[in-house]
């Protein structure tokens, strides 16, 4: 077991530590976080001489405008943490969002509930409940089109026929150019492909104690794992939404593994670097 | 009861000051010179055969009464003249008259079957005060052959009340009082005159003489002013306001093609109603007017007409947005032998000043503005389907939320209370779930949903929320409500349905509502 490494060190460093290359002689990406059984990233690790990525870690903001989370359809993970991602990477703002559920996706997770909302978002929020995957992305595009909107969140479930990579790449565009995020969730949904600038896979985590009563469920909190991204190198966290912003630590049971970089649990100095 | 040819009509004319005027045509028909003195009525042709429907001041002195059977009024005054009556005929000729009365102020209004109300707000003084005013209108409407009776009065039914029952040319001044006029002054329903007469109430006087409270209780209806004494007592001394249609009338905005050729084919009709759009933008453009709702007629050669209405967020009046819009209603049209007319209406409008550039090119460059982008949300998936949550007075869950149109002002409400977490989604149904629980009113220990089972690791609860009694029925059950977290981390929202031994039913049932983020 090695000694954690602070991640800031790397991430100032202009070449990437010996250590990291892979056995094949291409560069692995420094940092990668490999947890027990997922996979290598999908991206193109970085090259020897370009610039390392920085980690990502919440309040970063700004980063990703389409951002796909894959979650399953009996827990509302994907939701919370969509919403907990938009409330950080946007606080502040005021205007409305828009929420498009397509029917399968609004009956396995349900509708949103506005007494459950997180509080800065319960009066923003417009809901389109579209028929078809084909109305939702249509409800999507238009959401991103308008400048009087902070965000898009998007619900599709399964891998429709009509959200195909042409389609994710059409969303990433309109997204870009006006500048509009968009959270996609994708309920018990299989990694297709897509054109989405960051990808998660989430899930609830164990929420931690409350204040009051040590046997009620906690504020809640989530297990993401970041295995594709286009400006940082994949990693995985549990994030929870402590009241004022979404905190990062790590997985509460990381493998040891000689390239295995990761913080410690609940240390947020490491994780934002 | 005019017939507007030769004959004049008798009619009563009423001006106000400062709020309404009141005429009212109530009237003895056709005077022409020299001819008074012959008795003469017009007829209606009813169910039970003729009646007299007005007669000339000849005719009442002979006996023949509006109302009488035309055999009755025949045997007191065997040389009556009658001629059938024209009630529409009327009615436009008020119409005409109404529109020529403006002369004595900006707006004149109806009062069928025989009265006309002009505002003479402001107006007086170019006639030489009220009693000019009045003077000269009684001089054109005698030189256009018609018996009136004017009055001037500040409210609309004050004027109405003194042109029927009041002296000459009546002039109401501060202080001068109604009580002496007749109950019928007051515009009611022969029914409510009736009771009123019953109850020994016959002037207006008198009922300050009745405290307010019993009449109230006495004449429930509310709705109809004519049914309710006090209504039209307020409104006699304008107490409270009473909207008054004038006759000028307001233009729709509307643009027309008829084609040469019927067309068939999709993408001339797009150009057609690209062209109407256009020539509509305009109109709009020359008003100030912004449509907020646009109705297209099409004409089919057959003889069948096709209508697509749309309404929009808000006020617009660009081309390339409307054209868009109705481009996705335009999928199910089946033009048949060909669409020979179209015409383009805004039949509601609202005041746009600004001029608002070109959507398509500014959607681009800027993206849409949120009313832009929420019609066309809804062209395509429907009004119902983009809502905007709102809170609700109700402690039911179910009931707690509302979904209002995206941009329909919020409501002042007092926010929900903070200390019970609610869920962040809640199912469109509560789905049954199968538990297994230590104590048939205790926490569960594990449940089956959707095939899948849970352990329930921590809780809090219950909340219990009770049915609301005054819209369920009695046997509705009370709703334990538990906040549980299993051993992935995934957080629910379940509740038990009744109480073992409540005597509402058999063991209560589990249902699994809410999730939580």
């Amino acid at each position: 077991m090695t000694e954690p490494t602070p991640l800031a060190a790397f991430a100032r460093r202009r070449t990437p530590l010996p250590l990291a290359r892979g056995v094949g002689g291409g560069p692995l990406v420094p940092n990668a976080v490999y947890g027990a059984g997922s996979n290598p990233p999908l991206t193109p690790p970085a090259s020897g001489s370009g610039p390392v990525l920085p980690h990502w870690r919440p309040g970063l903001g700004g980063a990703a405008v389409h951002s796909e989370l894959f979650a399953f359809s009996g827990e509302a993970s994907g939701a919370g943490l969509a919403l907990a991602m938009a409330l950080d990477q946007a606080a502040g703002d005021e205007r409305p969002f828009l929420w498009v559920q397509d029917k399968a996706a609004l009956r396995k997770s349900g509708r949103p509930y506005r007494p459950g909302l997180p509080p800065a978002l319960r009066h923003r929020l417009i809901h389109v409940a579209a028929n078809t995957p084909e109305d939702a992305l249509f409800a999507l595009e238009e959401g991103l089109r308008c400048r009087d909107l902070s965000f898009v969140v998007g619900e599709l479930a399964g891998n429709p026929k009509g959200l195909s990579f042409t389609a994710s790449r059409r969303l990433s565009l309109v997204a870009e150019k006006h500048g509009v995020p968009l959270w996609l969730i994708r309920i018990d949904a299989a990694h297709d492909l897509s054109s989405a600038r960051m990808r998660w896979d989430v899930r609830s985590a164990a929420s931690p104690p409350p204040r009051w009563n040590a046997d009620a469920p906690g504020p809640p909190a989530w297990q993401a794992q970041l295995f594709r991204a286009r400006a940082h190198p994949p990693g995985k966290w549990i994030l929870r939404d402590d009241g004022q912003s979404l905190v990062a630590g790590a997985p509460h049971h990381e493998q040891a593994d000689p390239v295995d970089l990761v913080h410690r649990p609940g240390d947020r100095s490491l994780a934002t670097g | 009861m005019v017939a507007p040819q030769a004959r004049g009509a008798g009619h009563h004319r009423a001006a106000t000051r400062p709020g309404y005027a009141q005429p009212s045509l109530a009237a003895p028909p056709s005077k022409r010179r020299g001819e008074s003195e012959i008795p003469f009525a017009l007829l209606a042709d009813t169910v039970h055969g003729l009646r007299l429907t007005a007669t000339n001041a000849a005719a009442r002195a002979a006996g023949a009464q509006v109302g009488a059977m035309l055999t009755d009024a025949r045997a007191l005054c065997p040389q009556l003249k009658v001629a059938p009556g024209d009630p529409a005929g009327d009615l436009a000729f008020l119409e005409r008259l109404a529109l020529w009365a403006r002369r004595w102020g900006p707006w004149a209004a109806l009062d069928p079957p025989d009265g006309l109300l002009v505002d003479t707000t402001g107006v007086a003084h170019l006639f030489g005060g009220e009693a000019g005013l009045l003077e000269d209108a009684a001089r054109s409407l005698a030189a256009r052959g018609l018996s009136v009776r004017l009055a001037l009065a500040p409210t609309a039914g004050a004027a109405w009340a003194l042109s029927h029952y009041g002296p000459e040319q009546a002039i109401w001044h501060a202080g001068d009082s109604f009580d002496d006029l007749p109950i019928a002054a007051l515009r009611l329903d022969p029914a409510v005159q009736l009771v009123l007469r019953r109850l020994g109430l016959k002037r207006i006087g008198q009922l300050s003489g009745v405290a307010r409270d019993a009449l109230a209780r006495r004449f429930r209806t509310v709705r109809a002013p004519a049914a309710n004494p006090l209504v039209r007592l307020d409104q006699l001394l304008g107490r409270v306001p009473e909207p008054l249609l004038p006759v000028q009338g307001k233009p729709v905005p509307l643009a027309q093609r008829r084609l040469a050729e019927p067309i068939r084919h999709r993408s001339l009709l797009d150009r057609v109603v690209e062209d109407l759009a256009a020539d509509l933008v305009r109109s709009l453009e020359a008003q100030g007017l912004g449509a907020r709702r646009l109705e297209l007629g099409l004409w089919k050669v057959d003889g069948e007409v096709l209508v697509r209405k749309l309404e929009l967020a808000e006020a617009s009046r660009d081309g390339a947005h409307l054209v868009r819009l109705f481009a996705a209603r335009l999928d199910d049209i089946d033009a048949g032998f060909g669409i020979e007319l179209a015409r383009l209406s805004a039949p509601w409008c609202e005041p746009r000043a600004l001029s608002q550039r070109d959507f398509e090119t500014a959607a681009e460059a800027h993206g849409t503005s949120l009313a832009a982008c929420i019609d066309r949300l809804s062209v395509r998936l429907g009004a119902e389907a983009v809502r905007r949550p709102e809170l609700h007075a109700s402690h039911w869950p179910e009931r707690a939320q509302r979904w209002l149109a995206p941009l329909e002002p919020a409501r002042e409400r007092q926010e929900s209370l903070v200390f019970h977490a609610r869920p962040l989604k809640l199912l469109d149904r509560a789905e049954p779930i199968a538990v297994i629980h230590t104590h048939p009113d205790g926490l569960p220990r594990r449940f089956r949903w959707r095939g899948n089972l849970h352990d329930v690791l921590r809780a809090e609860g219950p909340e219990r929320i009770a049915p609301e009694w005054w819209r369920e029925r009695g046997a509705a059950r009370l709703r334990d409500y538990y906040r549980v977290e299993d051993g992935q981390g995934r957080r629910y929202w379940i509740y038990r349905q009744g109480i073992a031994g409540d005597g509402r039913g058999d063991t209560p049932d589990w249902f699994l509502q809410g999730l939580y983020a």
